[in-house]
């Protein structure tokens, strides 16, 4: 694998409510598989901490929120701005019925893993057809 | 037909330019003020990856990229003079053979990047850290790129 990575600004998107402060909100580059039990979610979110971090799924929505402290830059002049600094916000409808209680989710480098088990099928049943 | 000379924005001088001027100024505050994105438009860009955020007070310079999934062992800095290089590798590990991908919007891959710093800095005293896939790097100015207070005496 020899790509060399391009520059790319990140995507902003309209808050879903006013804020009080205003600062951007961007929408973190994600990658999604499915495998047989499991469905996993890989998110980029640079400057997220554990505490800052927000997932929730309700009626099919998973909603994440990732908010990012901004860089105290007091006293200090700014000579090269290539980057915003903003909070992360995203939304999926999922498809699968996923087991609530079981979802993991861990944060390194700020690259979130976020692995959401599906619920046990319900066993296909036969079902008799009687001839008279 | 009569020849007017134009002069934009010369209050009385109703051009079709003028108008048009005024519309597109007004177009672009609106989007601004919808979207918060006025501060984008300053927004510098070499285009090249990682992209970058400098800063300086009076003792050192300050630089912090976004590298997430990038991991500090994979990052390599060096200095020289008054360039800095940073240069590393996003490995995405393999995912297994038997999934199915829904989406797939994120890049592994190499990347280098040159930048040129505006002081002399003192390499030896450089610290730098990655926190939340983001790189912070402090450099202290070289002494002599350091502003300096001279006295003024007055006789």
């Amino acid at each position: 694998m020899n790509h060399e990575l391009q520059a790319r600004d990140k995507m902003a998107v309209a808050p879903e409510a006013e804020q009080t402060r205003p600062h951007p909100v961007f929408v973190p580059a994600v990658d999604i598989y499915e495998s047989r039990d499991s469905l996993t979610l890989l998110a980029d979110m640079p400057g997220v901490t554990k505490e800052g971090l927000n997932i929730d799924l309700k009626d099919n929505t998973l909603t994440i929120r990732g908010e990012v402290k901004p860089e105290t830059e007091e006293g200090r002049t700014v000579l090269y701005r290539e980057y915003q600094e903003g909070d992360y916000f995203r939304q999926f409808t999922l498809s699968n019925v996923i087991d609530q209680n079981k979802i993991t989710a861990a944060l390194k480098n700020g690259v979130l893993t976020l692995v959401l088990p599906k619920v046990e099928k319900v066993k296909p049943r036969q079902i008799e057809i009687k001839t008279e | 037909m009569a020849i007017i000379r134009w002069t934009p924005g010369r209050l009385g001088a109703r051009t079709p330019w003028t108008e048009v001027e005024r519309l597109r100024n007004q177009i672009e505050g609106l989007f601004d003020s919808l979207t918060g994105s006025g501060e984008k438009r300053g927004l510098a860009g070499a285009g090249v990856f990682p992209l970058i955020n400098l800063s300086e007070d009076a003792d050192n310079l300050y630089l912090t990229a976004e590298l997430p999934g990038v991991s500090a062992e994979a990052l390599e800095m060096s200095i020289e003079n008054e360039n800095l290089t940073l240069r590393g590798e996003r490995r995405i590990p393999e995912a297994d053979k038997n999934v199915n991908y829904h989406r797939r919007e994120r890049e592994a891959g190499f990347f280098r990047r040159v930048i040129g710093l505006p002081a002399r800095v003192d390499a030896d005293k450089v610290q730098a850290t990655t926190k939340s896939g983001v790189l912070q790097v402090i450099l202290p100015k070289a002494a002599e790129a350091k502003p300096r207070q001279i006295a003024i005496k007055s006789e």
